[in-house]
């Protein structure tokens, strides 16, 4: 039985060997493609496809009873140019992105810095921090926007408690519902980052540490000059996952606050939603999709480049 | 996975005594921030609706009320959603079990010419954000004919990248002598797959698991997208729907709420090593 991924020896220059070899990379493609094509046709066909398909819808308009579409070029991308509610949602999202990173990030780092010790009950917390986001979020959405109800919520009330006499109208208030979707957010997703950033710091050698100490290091200088440095990869996929989970955040803003009071939450996804399924403008709805689309790669890979090159 | 400790193991000064006891307070207050929403939602299905606000807060019911675990199954068609979701949760987890370790095996143990492209493009897709291609997906499942079907939701979930990504990380970590013994032994490559890989990545099974069949439970925005039809309805959805028809209702709905988590926390309580694990394998080398 021949070896399938035997490496090829450096003697190959006779045709017999050579014909050997690519029998051998054809039965390894055979091989190979066998094992991925059941998941690879479910992934080409619902994500590849329509991923492929939407660059051209965005270029039509749709009609939902013909089932067809006509081409009218960047008509669609001028329409959106000029559409005052799409630059809002636009807005919206980078507030919340801008927030949702730094505080998301911040809050698993502390956390995870809090529990990477042996302390009694540490299993404990972890689990506890991580099970909002396992959570079903209709559930919490429901639970925080009672929390948040500006007269009876228990959050209001303890505001009062400690002597704030006029507190936020939170999901009720057009200025105060992001900051009120940005504590649902980074609540909910900080001890996912946390499970991350605790994986982390257990690739950052002890003997680091040890030697920062004897060489009179205090804690914050071994924070900064070991454990920041070792947790840089980290701390690069936390910031890559973070921004497209910003980007495309959709379910929270629809169940908290269902885009409002006002716009004040409409964010893009949402803004797609309302267009393609609740208007049936599919060609106006993948022109704002193709905008998401390209934000959230373009941003992906310059992140990779600037990373890549911290890394030379 | 062993979370050793940073700080170097000290003689308990009292100066360290004092840090142990600022650190467990700062655990406590971020473990009560943490869960209090639960304890409240737990709590206010407890007490009748009218009693749900009140000032001040009542921490603990006045009279336990127990009956709004009995009328929910009759105002709300909690029977037809848990099963519904089961069904899905159940059958997705088993597909991209299947169809993600066999495709992660042909992407870490066989080589072929093309590979590493296929597999880009795969990991490509973790930046592209579902929301960006729900719509000519949504088109394209239409001319399948599988909208408004439990079929769509399969479709949606059972091949992601994730598990392919997930599955071969841990592959990778398996040492390549053992396949190359058993070719020798003249076993094929899927019985390498069948024999060896499955046995040996059990683990990883698991860890995969759990992941898919919480994410399928809680999924909303897909049932929402592709499910109309009452009969067909979600755990998720229908609670959503059930909040908007009652939404005085406090106390009923924190009922359903309770009833829609408490599975999840079961398998979370469960299999816990095995969620930390799968976001930790996840997380390492990106």
């Amino acid at each position: 039985m021949a070896t399938l991924v035997e490496t090829p020896s450096p003697v190959s220059s006779e045709p017999v060997t050579r014909r050997r070899r690519s029998r051998l990379v054809w039965r390894n493609t055979v091989a190979g493609w066998s094992f991925i094509l059941p998941n690879f046709i479910g992934f080409a066909v619902l994500t590849m496809v329509p991923v492929a398909v939407l660059f051209y819808i965005a270029f039509t308009k749709w009609n939902v009873f013909r089932h067809n579409a006509t081409w009218i070029g960047t008509d669609n991308f001028v329409q959106l140019w000029n559409d005052s509610i799409f630059w809002t949602a636009f807005w919206n999202t980078v507030y919340y992105t801008a927030f949702h990173i730094p505080l998301t990030l911040v809050a698993a780092l502390g956390l995870a810095l809090l529990l990477n010790r042996r302390l009694r009950g540490v299993a404990f917390f972890r689990t506890a921090a991580f099970f909002p986001y396992i959570t079903s979020i209709v559930a919490l959405t429901y639970v925080w926007n009672l929390l948040f109800s500006p007269e009876y919520g228990p959050i209001n009330e303890f505001l009062r408690f400690i002597g704030i006499d006029n507190p936020p109208g939170w999901t009720t208030s057009a200025s105060w519902s992001m900051p009120a979707v940005l504590i649902v957010g980074t609540w909910r997703e900080m001890g996912y980052y946390m499970l991350l950033y605790l994986a982390g710091l257990q690739t950052i050698p002890t003997q680091l540490y040890e030697a920062a100490t004897v060489d009179g290091a205090s804690a914050w200088q071994r924070f900064w000059h070991v454990t920041v440095p070792g947790l840089r990869h980290t701390t690069f996929l936390v910031t890559v996952l973070l921004t497209i989970g910003s980007f495309k955040v959709f379910d929270l803003t629809l169940l908290l606050t269902q885009g409002g009071p006002g716009q004040s939450t409409l964010v893009l996804s949402h803004y797609i939603y309302q267009k393609g399924f609740e208007q049936t403008n599919f060609g106006y709805a993948s022109a704002v999709s193709v905008v998401l689309f390209v934000i959230c790669f373009g941003i992906t890979i310059v992140q990779y480049r600037i990373n890549r090159r911290g890394n030379a | 996975m062993t979370l050793s400790t940073i700080a170097p193991t000290q003689p308990a000064s009292g100066r360290g005594v004092v840090r142990r006891a600022l650190l467990y307070t700062g655990l406590g207050a971020a473990a009560a921030a943490l869960l209090l929403p639960f304890y409240w939602m737990v709590v206010s299905s407890l007490k009748r609706s009218n009693d749900v606000f009140t000032i001040p807060i009542h921490w603990w019911p006045k009279t336990i009320v127990w009956q709004n675990y009995l009328a929910i199954w009759q105002k709300a068609d909690m029977t037809t959603w848990l099963r519904n979701t089961l069904l899905l949760s159940v059958i997705v987890t088993i597909l991209q079990v299947l169809t993600g370790s066999f495709a992660a095996y042909g992407f870490s143990k066989v080589r072929f010419p093309g590979r590493d492209f296929l597999f880009i493009c795969y990991i490509g897709t973790i930046a592209v954000p579902w929301q960006s291609y729900m719509i000519p997906q949504f088109i394209l499942m239409s001319q399948l004919g599988l909208t408004n079907t439990l079929w769509s939701i399969v479709a949606l979930q059972a091949f992601g990248a994730f598990g392919v990504f997930l599955m071969k990380q841990f592959y990778e970590t398996i040492p390549e002598e053992l396949s190359e013994a058993a070719r020798i032994d003249g076993l094929s490559e899927y019985g390498i797959w069948r024999r060896i890989m499955l046995p040996l990545s059990m683990p990883a099974i698991a860890s995969l698991s759990l992941l898919t069949f919480v994410t399928t439970w809680n999924d909303y925005l897909g049932p929402l997208v592709y499910l109309r039809d009452p009969e067909i309805q979600t755990i998720q959805l229908g609670l959503r729907r059930f909040i908007d028809a009652y939404n005085a209702e406090y106390a009923l709905i924190m009922t359903g709420s309770v009833l829609s988590v408490l599975p999840i926390a079961l398998v979370f309580m469960l299999g816990q090593r095995y969620f930390i694990e799968g976001v930790a394998t996840t997380g390492l080398k990106g």
